[in-house]
């Protein structure tokens, strides 16, 4: 007779002394482990209705300026550095890890239109309502010395927009015309006009340096070489654009803000079309900033809340909003992908979580092996109705969740007829219009 | 230096004939050897040829000579890559079959689909090594030659095994009480004996140690551990009670009358029971809540188990039905006929694949209880009356006072029993005892524990029923487990539909469509035939034109599968005769040729 049965030795499956971690064997066999979709199921479940528990992006509020911020611009080289600028004409600079003003400075008279830091991080330039341009030091004047810029370029008209070249020392502007600067020289050493008045905003590419693209208050959007006389191409939409924001991952995609509530992502190589279109906001989207990652921007409207949209998704994936914040003028994302910073009409800059449930701070290997498990379980079950349910549902402002409702009826109305007019009509007279050609007008090259 | 290898060069030298048996990795280090001795002579250019090629290049692609395999100092790997797996063991960890491929136009999706599946593969295959560590292996039973293994006595068995193996092997003589019902907890340390007779003992078995011991004063037809060794509940004459490990009771629940038998769903924290009423309701022990109750209408339940694979309920009726419940249908999902007589026992293997069932007629039938399909068919002389499967397959019948354990029950036809064993009573209830080597019976006499080698698994999860776990450990899993407790809506026959894509019915689709579009792109305007005078809209008239309509309508469609075929050939030649014609092309000199 052979025979075995088994006999296991505790020693090897308990701890030694009280100091030790206890052991775990482990066996993956599924036949040990049934129910294990379900099982996910629930853990996904439970993750999902954690991550709205623990969603709590307000972190800080910034309060010094006397009166709207009307511009913001991060710091090239510091993270904990930030710059505004607001309506009655002062800068302040921020240091954002002590949520405290750190310099002070009157720079224009009337509003400050633009501001934006120098790729060395060493000066910043503003420009504002009293046609100057003005160059300052990023550090603060030592004792006894006066605020003064270091250069100052008087220009013929207000400007109302302006951005630095990535590399070199070219700036550009825009206001009745986009014009490049040379930093050394008082006059532009171009200037763009394309029958159109004025301009709202002017942004460099970040990736392919040489480019620009402007809106235009033609409801226009112009691209531009730097290296050529004349404007590559524009677009001309329904509405006008207010700015627009480069993906700095791909050179080719840009976002903008427009005044139909919408923001518009092109391919500027195929600009017949936008190659999608961002709804969701119920008032003029007034600032678009993208995230380093070049996967998600974030926009700010009028309609007081700020949203957060994936590159390529129709609907916006979080919406801000605090009871105290009005029309959010400017908005930027953190070079960390960590924060965003909101500027509004009533003189403060809020500072938010880009991911409105993460845990800040230093986080143990575990927690943080937790965390990806449980957002790879979210991914997998994202589309099962009840996670779904959960993971979309967000509070909204009364007037803002009304409006929302409104419009959805408005547009449902407009579709409902159209549908009627083309079953009433010849077959091909009432084409079906996808929803991202609509609101383009004409291409121009 | 005594590598393999090198034995084999060395033999060569000295220039005996006898080679030894090839070996897959000899091929390289006699190259190795090659370098070092043979660069003088320069017998053979290959080797030397690449030896300088592997030196120019060094610095750059170490890997690129030697078809990609490694050298450190010289001397190549003999197992070189990771190491092969067998193929059932990864067969073991498969979950799904590969993803069908998405058209190309999908290039997202493709790219996603095809991350999903290198990263299951990947861990398939990691499942599969770390299989190769584990520590124990399962238990065994041979006989000497010509020695049945069923006439090895216990007695046998427990000599012959280690000492803290061999006091597994014990019996208690409980002989005022009986007979016995018994439960093992799911880690296997506990058991719960329920005498007939109110008698309640829970004793941690291996230690022997009696955590407690209560005469509940009314007759017992069942005891069940809860989800862990804190509580259990014992079915009494009239109610359902609930106590804890010491003894006192925590509730009575009036809602549970004159339950007979009871089952326990782990994973979903409910406790079924089967009443005397013919009731089956589900309690919900973490919340208290009855989830669901039916009446069966099938008169007195008093055969009952649960799949292990889907939590679904099996009960044993006296017409020879077993049906099948889960908490969300009102009706038996299933109703299958298994025998003549009543059904006296049933019982569900661990894979949720087969059903092992026993009536009154005597018979042991083995079904597949996925394909709802008769597999195997016993007769036993005296009938079993209970029966139970273990952690490996092993099934345990109880006929009279005997209690044989059959092997394989289900692949090859059974002859003899792997292991019987006489106990003082009749039988009243079995248990196989999780990851160990052992069947608890109860009986009228008490309570024996016997040893049936190759019944548990040797193997645990820690995570999930760790038999050493230590109090805070199981406090932790407590919270965990409660944590993941899965809804009672989510039992199903199949366990893993909630992991398919919901793929919306055409009709579904198609209603969309035409709520998009506004009209129905399919739809066929019917040909209503015009009114007209002077007796052309007879009735006969009226069929006429409509079937002259249909009729066109036919040629129409005719016509045009006919053009669309012809277009599809006229495609295909002319594919045909590019193709050919660019293969014609490849050389210049093909024009020379006649």
């Amino acid at each position: 007779m052979k025979v075995k049965v088994l006999s296991r030795n505790p020693d090897d499956y308990v701890r030694e002394t009280k100091l030790d971690i206890q052991r775990v064997p482990r066996n993956y066999d599924p036949s040990l482990h049934p129910f294990e979709v379900s099982r996910e199921y629930t853990r996904a479940l439970n993750a999902t209705k954690l991550e709205r528990v623990f969603a709590k992006p307000f972190l800080a509020s910034l309060d010094g300026h006397r009166d709207g911020v009307n511009c913001m611009a991060k710091h090239t080289k510091s993270l904990s550095t930030l710059l505004s600028g607001s309506c009655d004409g002062e800068v302040k600079m921020w240091n954002l890890t002590k949520h405290d003003c750190v310099r002070t400075l009157q720079a224009h008279e009337g509003f400050v239109r633009g501001i934006v830091v120098r790729y060395c991080g060493t000066s910043f330039f503003t420009v504002g309502d009293d046609k100057t341009i003005k160059q300052w030091k990023m550090e603060a004047p030592g004792y006894g010395e006066a605020e003064e810029p270091l250069n100052t370029i008087l220009g013929k008209t207000v400007f109302t927009g302006l951005d630095h070249h990535q590399k070199e020392a070219v700036f550009a502007t825009c206001g009745q015309q986009v014009d490049i600067w040379d930093e050394q020289r008082s006059s532009p050493i171009r200037s763009f006009t394309w029958g159109v008045d004025s301009f709202s905003s002017v942004r460099f590419n970040p990736v392919e340096t040489e480019l620009l693209a402007s809106c235009a208050s033609d409801r226009s959007i112009v691209l531009y070489d730097m290296r050529e006389s004349a404007p590559l191409k524009k677009v001309i939409m329904t509405m006008r654009s207010n700015t627009l924001c480069w993906n700095p991952m791909e050179a080719y995609h840009f976002t903008c803000a427009n005044e139909d509530y919408n923001l518009y992502t092109y391919d500027m190589r195929n600009l017949d079309r936008p190659f999608m279109v961002h709804m969701d906001h119920v008032s003029a989207v007034l600032d678009v900033d993208y995230s380093p990652t070049g996967k998600e921007f974030v926009s700010a409207s009028f309609d007081k809340t700020i949203r957060i949209f994936q590159k390529d998704g129709g609907h916006s994936r979080e919406v801000y909003h605090t009871k105290r914040m009005q029309h959010v003028i400017c908005v930027k994302w953190s070079a960390d992908n960590k924060y965003i910073l909101s500027g509004s009409d009533e003189m403060n800059i809020r500072l938010w979580k880009a991911n409105a449930a993460e845990k800040l701070g230093v986080l143990a290997p575990r927690e943080k092996q937790a965390i990806n498990y449980n957002q790879k379980l979210k991914e997998k079950f994202q589309h099962h109705p009840q996670i779904r349910r959960i993971t979309h549902h967000r509070h909204l402002p009364k007037n803002i969740y009304h409006q929302t409702k409104e419009l959805r009826i408005m547009k449902e109305a407009r579709k409902r007829k159209e549908r009627n007019v083309r079953k009433h009509s010849r077959p091909g007279t009432v084409p079906v219009v996808s929803e991202k050609e609509k609101h383009v007008v004409t291409v121009v090259k | 230096m005594a590598s393999p290898g090198e034995a084999a060069t060395d033999d060569s030298h000295v220039g005996k004939n006898k080679k030894p048996p090839a070996r897959y990795w000899q091929e390289l280090p006699e190259e190795g050897e090659d370098e070092n001795k043979d660069e003088k002579g320069g017998e053979k250019p290959l080797p030397q040829k690449d030896q300088q090629t592997q030196k120019a290049k060094k610095r750059k692609q170490p890997e690129d000579q030697r078809d990609g395999k490694n050298f450190v100092s010289g001397k190549s790997d003999p197992f070189p890559g990771p190491a092969p797996i067998p193929k059932e063991r990864v067969q073991k960890f498969k979950r799904k079959d590969k993803a069908k491929k998405p058209r190309h136009q999908h290039f997202k999706l493709r790219d996603m689909m095809k991350r999903s599946d290198e990263a299951s593969e990947m861990s398939q295959k990691q499942a599969a090594r770390f299989d190769l560590l584990l520590p124990e292996d399962a238990g065994f039973l041979e006989g000497d030659e010509d020695e049945d293994t069923c006439t090895i006595s216990q007695e046998d068995i427990a000599e012959a095994v280690d000492i803290t193996s061999g006091a597994k092997y014990f019996n208690l003589k409980l002989s005022q009480f009986g007979p016995y019902r018994v439960d093992y907890s799911k880690t296997g340390r506990h058991l719960l004996l329920g005498g007939r007779r109110g008698h309640v003992a829970c004793i941690d078995w291996q230690s022997k140690h009696l955590m407690c011991e209560i005469n509940v004063m009314e007759s017992v037809n069942d005891v069940k551990w809860l989800h862990s060794e804190a509580m259990y509940a014992v079915a009494q004459k009239k109610w359902l009670y609930i106590y804890d490990s010491n003894g006192i009771e925590l509730h009575c629940i009036r809602k549970f009358n004159d339950v007979l038998r009871m089952q326990f769903l782990p994973y979903h924290f409910l406790l079924a029971t089967a009443s005397a009423t013919s009731f089956l309701q589900y309690l919900d022990v973490s919340v208290g809540k009855e989830v669901a109750a039916f009446c069966t209408k099938t008169g007195r339940l008093d055969v009952m188990c649960q799949n292990p694979h889907n939590a679904i309920i099996h009960l044993g009726h006296p017409n020879g039905t077993v049906t099948l419940w889960s908490p969300n249908q009102k009706e038996a999902l299933v109703k299958m006929l298994c025998h003549q007589g009543g059904v006296r026992s049933v019982t569900v293997d661990k894979t949720g694949m087969y059903m092992v069932t026993s009536g009154l007629d005597k018979k042991l039938k083995v079904y597949d209880i996925r394909a709802f399909k008769p597999l195997k068919s016993y007769f036993l002389p005296a009938g079993a009356s209970c029966l139970s499967l273990s952690q490996r397959g092993l099934l345990s019948a109880a006929t009279g006072d005997v209690v044989q354990v059959y092997r394989d029950v289900w692949s090859a036809p059974v002859t003899k029993p792997y292991m019987a064993h006489r106990v003082r009573g009749s039988v009243w209830g079995l248990h196989f005892c999780p990851f160990e080597d052992v069947l608890g019976v109860g009986h009228g006499d008490g309570f024996t524990s016997m040893l049936v080698p190759g019944a548990g698994e040797p193997n645990f999860d820690g995570l999930d029923a760790n038999p050493y776990r230590s109090a805070k450990q199981r406090q932790e899993w407590e919270v965990k487990a409660l944590l993941e407790k899965i809804q009672p809506e989510l039992i199903s026959l199949d366990p893993t539909e909630l992991g398919y894509v919901d793929r919306a019915t055409f009709e579904q689709r198609h209603r969309d469509r035409v709520q998009a579009l506004g009209y129905d792109p399919l739809a066929k305007e019917k040909f209503v035939p015009k009114y007209k005078k002077k007796g052309r809209s007879s009735a006969g008239a009226v069929e006429r034109r409509k079937k002259q309509v249909a009729h066109e309508d036919q040629r129409d469609e005719i016509r045009k599968t006919v053009e669309d075929k012809m277009k599809m050939e006229k495609e295909i030649k002319e594919r045909a005769q590019k193709k050919a014609a660019l293969s014609n092309q490849k050389s210049a000199l093909d024009r020379f040729k006649k």
